[in-house]
C-alpha cells in the first residue's frame, strides 16, 4: 500500500511540474510584439544586438521587440519548420546563401517596398544581389566579411618580400612564387590553406581571376562551364601543394581555427581566413606576436571575391510586416551598422557606417578590410537551384581529391562540369 | 599453463583494460583541461594537459553570457520527466508483450524495430504541427511528450528482453501460492525487473538530456531552452567557436549524466546482466 500511495504521489507531482511549466505568456495587452532570432554569438555582437533591442523599445512602447538568440547550428531546419508550422519569428537573422530555398518557398516578406529610400540607397546593388530573386528583396544584406591573407609581419619583413596593399595586391603567380620565398622547408611552409569546406573558399576567390564557374543560358537556366578563369585557384593552391612544398598538405582537411596554433607556432607564414578571425587572433595570439592583414590577390577581375552577407529578413506570414521593417531600419542605422560591425569583427555593407573612423582605423588592420569593401560580389552559385547538392556530393570530393594530388586538373574539370550539371539538370527541370 | 605466463596474461589483460578506459576518459579529461585554459594556451602548438596558467575565466565568460543554471534546470525537468514517463509507459507494454507472443506483438516488435530507422528531420514538420495543435509548441510538456515519444521504442525493446529473462514459473508458483495476478506482478516480477527499468530509465534520461534538434525547433523563448541548446550559442557561423566558455559549459552538462548513471551504475550492471541470459 505504502508503495502504491508513493506512486500516486510521484505521478500527481509530475502532472503538476507539468502544469506549472506549460504556457507560452502570451502577448501583452493590446501592444505590438515581434520576436527577432538573432545568430549573433560573439559576446560584443551579443550586446551591441542586445542594445539596440532595447534602444528601439525604449522609444517605440507600443512596437516591443522581443529578442531571441539563435543558433548558427541547423539554423536552416530550425526556420524550415518555423515556417511551415506558422511559427516563424518576425525579424530573421541568417545568411543570404540560405535565403534562396525560402525565397522561392514562398516564407519571406519582399521588402521591396517596406524599406525607407534611405537603406535601399546606402546598400549598394551588388550587396542587394545577394537578397533578390526574380526581382524581389527577401533580406537586408547588413555584415559581409571578404577572405584575407593573415599574415605572420615580422616572418614577411625578415624575407624581404613586397608587402602587398589593396592599392598593389599580389598577383596570383606573384602570390605563388612568394610563398615558394617564405617556405623554408622543415615544416615550415610560406601558406597554410584551411580548405575543410573547400567549395566556398575556391569559388569566392576565383571571381578575382574572373571564373565564374556558374552561367545562365539564354533560357535563365544555369550550367556549369569550368574556363581557364576557373583554373587559376585551384591551380595555384594544388601546386603550392603538390609541386612547390609551400602550402602545408595537412591543412587542407582543417578548419579556419585549427591552422591558428600552427600559424602561432611559425609553421606557416600565412593564412588565408575570413576577415573576422581577427578577434580570434586578437585574443589567442601570443604576446607580442606581430601579425598582419593582406588582401587576397588579384586576378584579371583585381580583388573581387564573393561573398553571402549576414541579412535581415520578415517573415510572410508575421502580421505585422510594416512595423517589422521599421526595426530592421531602425536596426541598420549607419551608426547602428557600425556598432554591430564592430561587435563580429566584420564589415558593413552599408556605405555611410563604411565611412565611420572606427572602421578605418589600423589597430587591427580595420582600414585593410574596408579597403576590400567595394570589390565583394554575390558568391557566384547563391542563387542556383541544386547548389548545396552539387557542392556537398560533386564539388567537395573532387576539390578535396585536386587539392591532395589524387586527381589531376582534366579529372577535376570532367567531375565539376559532367557530374555537376547533372545534378543541375534535375533541379531544373 | 604456468603460473609465469598466467601471471604475463593477466597483466596484459589489465593494460589492454587500462588502454581502453584511458580512450574512453580521454575527450572528458580533455574538455576538463580546456575549460582550465587561457584563450592563449588553447591555441598553443604544443597543448599541455594541464594548463600553465589555469584560469576561471572560462567558467565566468560561460555564466555572463548564458542562462545555463535556467537551461540545466529545463533540461533536468524534460530529462527525468521523459524516463518516468517512458518507464511507467515501457513496463507494462513490454510485459504484455514479453508474455503474449501474439501475432500483434510480433508486429509491435518489428515496428518498434522499423521505427529506429527515421531521421529527425523526416519527422519533425508532422510532430510540430501536432504539438501546435495541441497548444504544445515552445512548452517544456511538448517537448517531454516528443522525447517519451522517442525514447519509447527502444525503451519497449530493451524491457521486452528483461521480462523475458524473468523465469515465468516464478509467476506461475506465485499464482499456485495463491498470489494474485496484480499481487504477482507487484510482489515477485516487478523487484525482478528493477534493474532493467533503472537501466531503460538511464538510457531515456540521456538521450533527452543531449538532445538538440526537437529542443532547437520546439522551443522559442529564451527561458524554456534546453542546456544542448543554448551551449550551440557559443559557436559561430562555419563552426568557429568560442572554445574556452564552451568547453566550460560543455564540462558542467555532462555532470548530471555522470551523477546519475554513478547512482544508478550497480543496478544497471545487474539489469544488463539479466536481460543478456535467456531462461
Amino acid at each position: 500500500m505504502r508503495r502504491a500511495r508513493a506512486l500516486a504521489a510521484a505521478a500527481a507531482a509530475l502532472v503538476l511540474l507539468l502544469a506549472g511549466c506549460s504556457g507560452d505568456g502570451g502577448d501583452s495587452g493590446g501592444r505590438i510584439t515581434l520576436r527577432f532570432q538573432s545568430l549573433a554569438w560573439q559576446q560584443e555582437s551579443v550586446a551591441a544586438n542586445k542594445e539596440l533591442v532595447a534602444e528601439w523599445n525604449a522609444r517605440h512602447p507600443d512596437v516591443r521587440v522581443e529578442y531571441v538568440q539563435g543558433s548558427w547550428t541547423s539554423v536552416h531546419d530550425q526556420l524550415l519548420t518555423s515556417f511551415e508550422g506558422g511559427e516563424a519569428p518576425d525579424v530573421i537573422h541568417d545568411a543570404s546563401d540560405d535565403l534562396a530555398d525560402f525565397a522561392y518557398g514562398g516564407y519571406l516578406a519582399d521588402l521591396g517596398k517596406l524599406l525607407p529610400r534611405r537603406l535601399r540607397a546606402d546598400i549598394p546593388r551588388a550587396s542587394w544581389d545577394t537578397t533578390t530573386f526574380g526581382g524581389k528583396v527577401y533580406g537586408v544584406p547588413f555584415l559581409q566579411e571578404p577572405r584575407v591573407l593573415i599574415a605572420n609581419a615580422r616572418w614577411l619583413k625578415e624575407s624581404g618580400v613586397r608587402i602587398p596593399t589593396p592599392d598593389k595586391p599580389w598577383s596570383w603567380p606573384e602570390f605563388r612564387s612568394v610563398t615558394r620565398e617564405l617556405g623554408a622547408g622543415k615544416g615550415k611552409y610560406g601558406v597554410a590553406w584551411p580548405l575543410k569546406e573547400p567549395v566556398s573558399a575556391t569559388l569566392n576567390l576565383s571571381l578575382s581571376a574572373g571564373g565564374e564557374l556558374f552561367h545562365r543560358r539564354p533560357d535563365g537556366k544555369a550550367e556549369i562551364r569550368f574556363e581557364d578563369a576557373d583554373a587559376v585557384v585551384p591551380r595555384t593552391v594544388h601546386d603550392q601543394v603538390n609541386v612547390d612544398g609551400s602550402a602545408s598538405g595537412a591543412t587542407l582537411g582543417m578548419g579556419g581555427s585549427d591552422t591558428l596554433p600552427g600559424f602561432f607556432g611559425g609553421k606557416y607564414a600565412m593564412v588565408p581566413l575570413g576577415f573576422s578571425y581577427r578577434q580570434q587572433i586578437v585574443q589567442q595570439a601570443p604576446k607580442g606576436f606581430d601579425w598582419q592583414v593582406l588582401p587576397a590577390p588579384a586576378g584579371a577581375d583585381g580583388l573581387a571575391q564573393g561573398v553571402s552577407p549576414q541579412t535581415l529578413s520578415v517573415a510572410e506570414d508575421s502580421p505585422h510586416k510594416k512595423e517589422a521593417a521599421a526595426f530592421v531600419d531602425f536596426f541598420l542605422r549607419p551608426a547602428n551598422m557600425v556598432r554591430l560591425a564592430r561587435g563580429d569583427w566584420m564589415l558593413p555593407t552599408g556605405e555611410e557606417a563604411l565611412k565611420d573612423p572606427a572602421l578605418r582605423t589600423e589597430k587591427n588592420d580595420w582600414a585593410t578590410g574596408t579597403a576590400l569593401a567595394r570589390h565583394l560580389r554575390p558568391a557566384p552559385a547563391q542563387s542556383v537551384r541544386g547548389y548545396p547538392e552539387w557542392s556537398d556530393k560533386v564539388a567537395t570530393p573532387a576539390l578535396q581529391e585536386y587539392y591532395s594530388g589524387a586527381i589531376g586538373l582534366d579529372e577535376l574539370r570532367k567531375r565539376l562540369v559532367e557530374d555537376g550539371n547533372l545534378v543541375l539538370r534535375r533541379y531544373q527541370r | 599453463m604456468t603460473s609465469r605466463t598466467k601471471g604475463a596474461a593477466r597483466a596484459g589483460q589489465y593494460l589492454a583494460l587500462l588502454a581502453y578506459l584511458v580512450f574512453l576518459v580521454f575527450p572528458f579529461l580533455w574538455l576538463l583541461s580546456t575549460s582550465f585554459k587561457p584563450a592563449r594556451e588553447l591555441a598553443d602548438l604544443h597543448p599541455t594537459w594541464i594548463p600553465e596558467d589555469p584560469t576561471l575565466a572560462n567558467y565566468r565568460q560561460a555564466f555572463d553570457e548564458q542562462p545555463l543554471l535556467r537551461a540545466a534546470g529545463n533540461s533536468l525537468i524534460a530529462a527525468l520527466s521523459a524516463a518516468a514517463i517512458a518507464v511507467v509507459i515501457a513496463t507494462p507494454m513490454a510485459y504484455v508483450m514479453a508474455r503474449h507472443r501474439t501475432l500483434l506483438a510480433r508486429a509491435a516488435t518489428g515496428w518498434v524495430v522499423v521505427s529506429q530507422a527515421f531521421p529527425f528531420v523526416l519527422v519533425i514538420i508532422p510532430l510540430f504541427l501536432v504539438l501546435k495543435n495541441l497548444h504544445l509548441i515552445n512548452s517544456l510538456p511538448g517537448l517531454i511528450m516528443v522525447y517519451v515519444v522517442w525514447a519509447l521504442p527502444f525503451a519497449l525493446w530493451m524491457l521486452v528482453g528483461y521480462v523475458r529473462a524473468v523465469p515465468v514459473e516464478l509467476e506461475e508458483a506465485a499464482a499456485v501460492d495463491g498470489a494474485g495476478r496484480l499481487r504477482t506482478l507487484v510482489s515477485v516480477t516487478a523487484p525482478l525487473l528493477a534493474p532493467g527499468i533503472g537501466a531503460t530509465a538511464l538510457f531515456a534520461f540521456i538521450t533527452a538530456w543531449n538532445e538538440f534538434f526537437f529542443a532547437l525547433v520546439l522551443l522559442k523563448t529564451p527561458e524554456k531552452q534546453t542546456l544542448p541548446v543554448v551551449l550551440t550559442h557559443f559557436i559561430g557561423a562555419e563552426g568557429v567557436a568560442d572554445l574556452g566558455p564552451l568547453a566550460a559549459a560543455a564540462f558542467l552538462a555532462t555532470l548530471p549524466s555522470l551523477v546519475v548513471f554513478a547512482l544508478i551504475q550497480k543496478r544497471i550492471t545487474g539489469g544488463m546482466l539479466a536481460g543478456a541470459v535467456k531462461s
